[in-house]
């Protein structure tokens, strides 16, 4: 293990020197999103999940009917809708992360065991990459969660399961050029098991795509999770989901209480924006490999 | 070109296998599938008819043979709550969702193709920037969200459109917008892409240095070349469109398999719900055997390759 130190080349520290176009307006964005999720107890002026039914569909404080109290208006059930927005921001932010982290964990171990192992492991794995390509995930998505049935956990799983084929085809593509070359070889040499190389050589080397890759995907997952929980097989109520909360605006809707339907797809759409700039950045920056995803 | 073809269409054929191994296995490896397969409130009769159908206390490998066996006979099962065959419900609903998806391709190309080569043109100037931010905010905005927001102002506040439902043109232009918006985006990014790879080439120069216009050079030759990958993903999308209708239908009420896929889940209709993602699955598989023959017979180099 004498060779260690040399032998992994470290990550290019280029793109956090030159910072031009840092996507400040985004960055911030998404670190006020997780401020308001860790601190929702103290932000939040109301229960979000109890409501007062004779405050019913209060508009927003400054429209005519509405009050200091609800600054952003009530729902049909009379729930604070600032509140719930601001709850809402903590189950896209952990279910988000976490669906991201373990789609990325099985996608990145399996792409380096396909690329790195090769052979008849590569060719089963990649096959059923392939498949699950195939399927469409939002479909496949519903699928999984009308067996399981709706939970926050199962759908973090659920998402998982569906969006990890990205980082398989991408992280073995990357093992393949990496297995070539000198450290990796002089690894070998040295007596390091297959294990070793994979776990202490391979993997530093990918982790960079791996987090370029895990911030474009978030907003594909936050967009799956709104959606799944919009058709009732995502966050379970009583729980302040933005889908959710979108799903139960469309009561209010069509006699024109707009907050119900506006505000929660507002987030939503600040958070994929956010993701996707910082994502778009990241793999220039970071991962010149990457680009031409 | 046959060994070509064959080779492909034993990749498809064993990719249809996982597919259907794959769903299987999900359903009984997460609990009792008779729960599942078994309508709420079945009787006992009825239980052990549906254990019988599919051999539940058989092995497993049986089982997904007598799986397998009833699929390739066009059997899905039937529905709890229509009472008829999945299948016949799937082919029923079938050209709303090829109408909405068209209705939505069309938007997306009109849309996507003249801003993409205008953002190849004028690359790096104003109009690329401007379809860079739309396509940023297409591929950002939650279709579902747009299909809401849609409702709100052309339907509640202007009272333009009707807001949900299926008969005339004016019920189509909200969901075939609320669609493809998204693909919108997507054509317009690939579009420009291959505009950008298409005027680089030699030939454009040879063109440029004959003396020619450069609308025409750009009309005439690079644009039919520039099209062709923007066709073929255009091509997959209306598969892919198909499949992810599902929450744009349910917001306009539009009856097609996406608001059939909404049912199912409400009305706890599983046969319906793992209808729809087989044969999702098994559309998107041929379709993309067909584009890899299609590409062979277009471009010998691929099928050399192979």
């Amino acid at each position: 293990m004498v060779m260690r130190s040399e032998a992994i080349p470290l990550p290019s520290r280029a793109g956090i020197v030159r910072i031009e176009g840092f996507p400040l307006i985004p960055v911030l964005i998404l670190a006020g999103i997780a401020f308001v999720a860790i601190f929702a107890e103290l932000l939040a002026p109301h229960d979000p999940e109890v409501g007062k039914l004779v405050a019913r569909f209060h508009p927003p404080a400054w429209q005519a009917g509405g009050s200091m109290d609800h600054l952003l208006g009530t729902d049909h059930l009379g729930r604070d809708v600032l509140s719930r927005l601001i709850f809402g921001a903590r189950v896209s932010m952990v279910v988000g992360f976490t669906a991201v982290i373990v789609a990325g964990v099985i996608g990145t171990t399996l792409g380096i065991v396909s690329g790195y192992l090769g052979g008849w492991v590569d060719q089963v794995i990649m096959r059923v990459t392939d498949t699950w390509l195939a399927l469409p995930a939002l479909t496949f998505a519903i699928f999984l969660a009308a067996i399981v049935g709706p939970s926050e956990m199962n759908i973090v799983i659920i998402l998982g399961l569906v969006y990890w084929t990205r980082y398989a085809r991408v992280i073995r593509g990357e093992v393949l050029s990496l297995k070539e070359r000198e450290f990796v070889r002089l690894a070998i040499v040295a007596g390091c098991s297959k294990r070793t190389i994979m776990r202490r050589h391979i993997l530093p080397n990918v982790l960079n795509s791996a987090i370029v890759l895990g911030t474009l995907m978030l907003g594909v997952v936050i967009v799956t999770e709104a959606a799944l929980s919009f058709l009732g097989v995502g966050v379970p109520p009583p729980k302040p989901a933005w889908g959710l909360m979108l799903a139960d605006g469309k009561k209010g809707m069509m006699v024109g209480y707009w907050w119900l339907t506006v505000l929660p797809g507002v987030c939503i759409m600040l958070m994929v924006l956010s993701a996707n700039l910082l994502g778009d950045w990241l793999r220039v920056k970071l991962d010149p490999q990457l680009r031409q995803l | 070109m046959a060994r070509y073809i064959a080779q492909r269409l034993g990749y498809s054929l064993l990719s249809l296998f996982l597919l259907s191994l794959t769903i299987f296995l999900f359903v009984r490896v997460t609990g009792d599938p008779t729960t599942l397969l078994v309508e709420p409130g079945a009787s006992q009769a009825d239980i052990d008819a549906i254990r019988e159908q599919f051999g539940l206390d058989r092995p497993i490998w049986v089982q997904y043979w007598s799986f397998v066996a009833s699929l390739l006979q066009g059997d899905f099962g039937q529905s709890f709550y229509y009472r008829t065959p999945v299948l016949e419900l799937y082919i029923s609903r079938l050209p709303n969702s090829l109408l909405l998806a068209l209705a939505a391709m069309a938007f997306s190309l009109l849309i996507g193709i003249p801003s993409g080569i205008l953002a190849a043109v004028r690359v790096n100037r104003f109009w690329d920037r401007a379809g860079k931010v739309f396509s940023l905010l297409g591929l950002s905005l939650p279709s579902f969200w747009v299909g809401l927001v849609l409702i709100l102002f052309f339907s509640v506040y202007l009272e333009w459109l009707p807001s949900s439902g299926s008969g005339t043109v004016w019920h189509l232009l909200m969901p075939a917008f609320a669609l493809g918006w998204y693909f919108a985006a997507a054509h317009m990014r690939l579009t420009r892409s291959s505009m950008l790879d298409v005027l680089g080439s030699e030939y454009i120069k040879l063109a440029r240095l004959k003396g020619l216009p450069e609308s025409l050079v750009i009309a005439k030759h690079a644009f039919k070349n520039a099209l062709i990958p923007v066709l073929t993903l255009a091509g997959i999308n209306l598969v892919i469109m198909v499949n992810v209708a599902v929450v744009v239908e349910t917001v306009f009420a539009w009856p097609g398999i996406g608001r059939l896929l909404y049912e199912g889940i409400t009305f706890r209709d599983f046969p319906v719900v793992q209808a729809i993602v087989l044969l999702g699955g098994a559309m998107i598989v041929v379709v993309n055997l067909l584009i890899d023959i299609l590409y062979a017979v277009i471009d010998p180099r691929i099928r050399l390759e192979g």
